[in-house]
C-alpha cells in the first residue's frame, strides 16, 4: 500500500520499510528544540531521567525567544537555567540575545532543518519546517527531555489530508491568506492528529517564506504537521542554507488520504480571522467596520523578509493613523540587519511604528505590546484565543502583513487596495 | 484504579492559553500554575474545585500551545481525570507523559452535566454518572501508551528502557 510523504519519512526514521496509519513507532529524530518557556521544564525532567549527556550536542537547539530580552526576574531565572544547561552540555546551537531570533525563523535561516528530516520541538509551531519537506511537529517538555536523552521519540503514524493547489495568488494575497482560508474551511480541529500535505502546480507560485507561514499554522487546524514538496524553490533555499545533505521524499501515487481539497489560489482574497478562533475567517470584503487600537507585524508566522518588505512597501510615505500603535518585530538578527540595509526600518520609524528586537513577545501576551480591556489588535501572529494578547476582553484579528500595514494606516481593518 | 468526583464542564476548543495564560508562564511551579488554572474562562474554578473532581470538555480539548504547564495546572488543581470528545494531540501526549488521566468519550462528554458526580474506572475505561445512573465506555489506550502510563509517565519509561 502506498504511503504519504509524512509516512515515508517516519518509516525511514523508525527503520521500517512500511508504516500504516495508527501504528505507534519509536523513531530517531534529527533535531530537538526548546525555548525559554518549555526548555526549563524539560531540563528538570532530563535530570530526572538521569542521562549524563544529551544524545548529540549538535542536534539540540535552545533559543531564548518568548520572554526575552528578559521581561522580569522570573523569566531571567528561566533563561539563566537554560543558558547554564547549554553551557554544561556544550550545546552547539544555543543562540543568545544578540545572535538569536524567533526559533522558527532562525532554524531554517541557519540551515538547521532540511528535507527528509524528522524534527521535534517543545513549541507547537515547530511544524513550520514542513515548508522545507521535513516532518516537523510540536511536543511537550517531557517529550523534549526524552528526545534530548535518547535521540528518539514515540509517534503515532498519522492519516493525511491532501491539499492540491492550483493557479497563483493575486496581488496582496499571501501564504497567510491561504492558511487562514484553509482553517476557515476545515476548522480548528479539521486536521486533528493528521498531516496536511500540500501539492499541485500552485505550490510553485508560493515563495519559501509563504510556505513557512502556511506550514507554521498547520497546528491551528489541529494537524500533527504540514508538509510541502521539495521543488526547485525549496532546493534553491536548502542549497543556500542547509548544513547537512538532505533527502527529498514524495508521496506514492497510491497513497491514501482521508480527505482531498483542491484550492485555486487565484480565487483567494485577503483574509482575516475574527476573535476568538483562527477558524473565524472572513475575506476582507466581509469584514465591515472594525476600528483598531494596535497592529503587530512579526512572529514565527510572519516575521520574515518578504513580510517586512510588503509592509514597508505599503507604509512608505504614509503615516500610522493617530491613536493606533504599530509594532514591527523582525524575526531574526539577520532579518533585522537586512531590513536596516534595505531601508525598511527607516520606513517603519518614519511611518510612526515602534521597531523591536526579535522576540515572540506580544503574540502570546508576554510583553512588548499587551492589550488593555476592550482593545482591538490586527496581528500577523497565529492565535486569537481569549486573552491571548492581554486582557480577556481584548480582541485579536489575524491577518497578513499587507492587511496589517494597510489597517495601521486606516485605523480600521482594511485591505491594501483601500489605501489612497 | 478509580477516580471519583464532581464535574466541571466546558465547551469545544478549550485552548491551553485559557487553561493557563502565558502571563503565568514565567514560572513552572505547579502550585502557582494551579492557582491560576482556567481563570480566563472560569474565574470561579480555582475556588470551587475539590481534590478528585473531574473535568469534562467537548471537541479539541487542549488546543493551541504545547505548554506542558496546562495539564500540570489541571492535575495540580486536584482534577483526577479529564473526559472529552477529542483532545488536541500535543495536550494528549503531555497528559500521558505527566500522568494526568484523560479519556476520549463523545457520549459521556455530551451527556454528563456540570456538578454531576462521576466515577471513572481506568482499568476498564468505564465512566459512570452516579447522579443520573448513565454508564459510558471510553476508547482504550493503545498498548504502547498503556505501558508508559503503567510506568508512571515518560520519564520512568525512559529510565527503565535506557538501562
Amino acid at each position: 500500500m502506498g504511503m504519504t510523504t509524512t509516512q515515508k519519512i517516519m518509516a525511514a526514521h523508525a527503520g521500517l520499510d512500511q508504516v500504516h496509519v495508527g501504528d505507534l513507532v519509536l523513531a530517531n529524530v534529527d533535531l530537538v528544540l526548546g525555548n525559554d518557556i518549555t526548555a526549563p521544564v524539560a531540563i528538570k525532567e532530563f535530570a530526572k531521567i538521569g542521562a549524563a549527556q544529551v544524545f548529540d550536542r549538535d542536534k539540540v537547539v535552545l533559543v531564548p525567544d518568548h520572554f526575552t530580552p528578559n521581561k522580569d526576574i522570573q523569566s531571567a531565572e528561566h533563561c539563566k537555567l537554560m543558558r547554564e544547561f547549554a553551557c554544561k552540555m556544550q550545546i552547539t546551537n544555543y543562540f543568545e540575545i544578540g545572535e538569536m531570533g524567533i526559533e522558527h525563523v532562525i532554524i531554517p535561516e541557519k540551515g538547521l532543518a532540511a528535507a527528509g528530516e524528522l524534527i521535534v520541538g517543545a513549541d507547537s509551531h515547530t511544524c513550520t519546517y514542513g515548508a522545507l519537506g521535513a516532518v516537523s511537529t510540536g511536543v511537550g517538555s517531557t517529550d523534549m527531555a526524552f528526545a534530548m536523552a535518547t535521540g528518539r521519540l514515540w509517534f503515532k503514524v498519522p492519516a493525511a489530508i491532501k491539499f492540491t493547489l492550483l493557479g497563483a495568488p493575486a496581488q496582496w494575497v499571501s501564504g497567510k491568506d491561504l492558511i487562514l482560508h484553509i482553517i476557515g474551511l476545515i476548522g480548528v480541529d479539521g486536521a486533528l492528529y493528521k498531516s496536511m500535505e500540500f501539492t499541485g502546480p500552485g505550490v510553485a507560485s508560493l515563495s519559501v517564506d509563504d510556505r513557512l507561514t502556511v506550514a507554521n499554522m498547520a497546528i491551528e487546524a489541529g494537524a500533527k504537521n504540514g508538509i510541502f514538496p521539495v521543488d526547485e524553490a525549496c532546493r534553491r533555499y536548502l542549497d543556500e542554507h542547509a548544513q547537512r545533505p538532505y533527502t527529498a521524499y514524495a508521496a506514492d501515487a497510491d497513497a491514501e488520504y482521508d480527505e482531498e481539497y483542491t484550492i485555486d489560489l487565484a480565487t483567494l482574497r485577503p483574509t482575516v480571522s475574527f476573535p476568538h478562533l483562527p477558524e473565524n475567517a472572513r475575506t476582507i470584503d466581509a469584514v465591515g467596520e472594525v476600528a483598531i487600537d494596535q497592529v503587530v507585524i512579526g512572529s514565527c508566522t510572519n516575521g520574515r523578509m518578504e513580510d517586512l518588505r510588503v509592509a514597508a512597501g505599503l507604509l512608505k510615505g504614509r503615516k500610522v493613523k493617530k491613536g493606533v500603535r504599530l509594532i514591527v518585530i523582525p524575526g531574526s538578527q539577520r532579518i533585522y540587519l537586512e531590513a536596516m540595509r534595505e531601508g525598511l526600518l527607516e520606513t517603519f520609524v518614519e511611518a510612526g511604528a515602534a521597531v523591536s528586537t526579535p522576540t515572540c513577545g506580544p503574540c502570546l501576551g508576554g510583553h512588548m505590546g499587551i492589550l488593555a480591556k476592550g482593545e482591538r489588535c490586527v496581528s500577523t501572529t497565529n492565535r486569537n484565543f481569549v486573552g491571548r494578547m492581554g486582557d480577556v476582553e481584548s480582541e485579536v484579528y489575524l491577518a497578513s502583513p499587507a492587511v496589517a500595514a494597510a489597517s495601521a494606516v486606516c485605523g480600521r481593518i482594511c485591505g491594501p487596495d483601500q489605501l489612497v | 484504579m478509580k477516580a471519583r468526583g464532581y464535574v466541571h464542564k466546558y465547551g469545544d476548543n478549550v485552548d491551553t492559553d485559557v487553561i493557563i495564560p502565558a502571563r503565568h508562564l514565567n514560572t513552572s511551579d505547579p502550585e502557582h500554575l494551579a492557582a491560576h488554572c482556567m481563570e480566563d474562562i472560569d474565574a470561579g474554578f480555582v475556588g470551587r474545585v475539590q481534590p478528585g473532581d473531574i473535568m469534562v470538555g467537548q471537541k479539541n480539548f487542549g488546543c493551541g500551545s504545547s505548554r506542558e504547564h496546562a495539564p500540570l495546572a489541571i492535575k495540580t488543581a486536584g482534577i483526577s481525570a479529564v473526559i472529552a470528545e477529542s483532545f488536541a494531540r500535543i495536550f494528549y501526549r503531555n497528559s500521558i507523559n505527566i500522568g494526568l488521566p484523560i479519556l476520549e468519550c463523545a457520549p459521556a462528554a455530551a451527556a454528563i452535566k456540570a456538578g454531576d458526580e462521576v466515577e471513572v474506572d481506568f482499568s476498564t475505561g468505564t465512566i459512570r454518572d452516579l447522579t443520573t445512573g448513565a454508564s459510558f465506555e471510553a476508547k482504550a489506550f493503545p498498548e504502547f501508551l498503556q505501558g508508559i502510563i503503567a510506568d508512571g509517565g515518560l520519564v520512568n519509561y525512559a529510565k527503565r528502557t535506557m538501562d
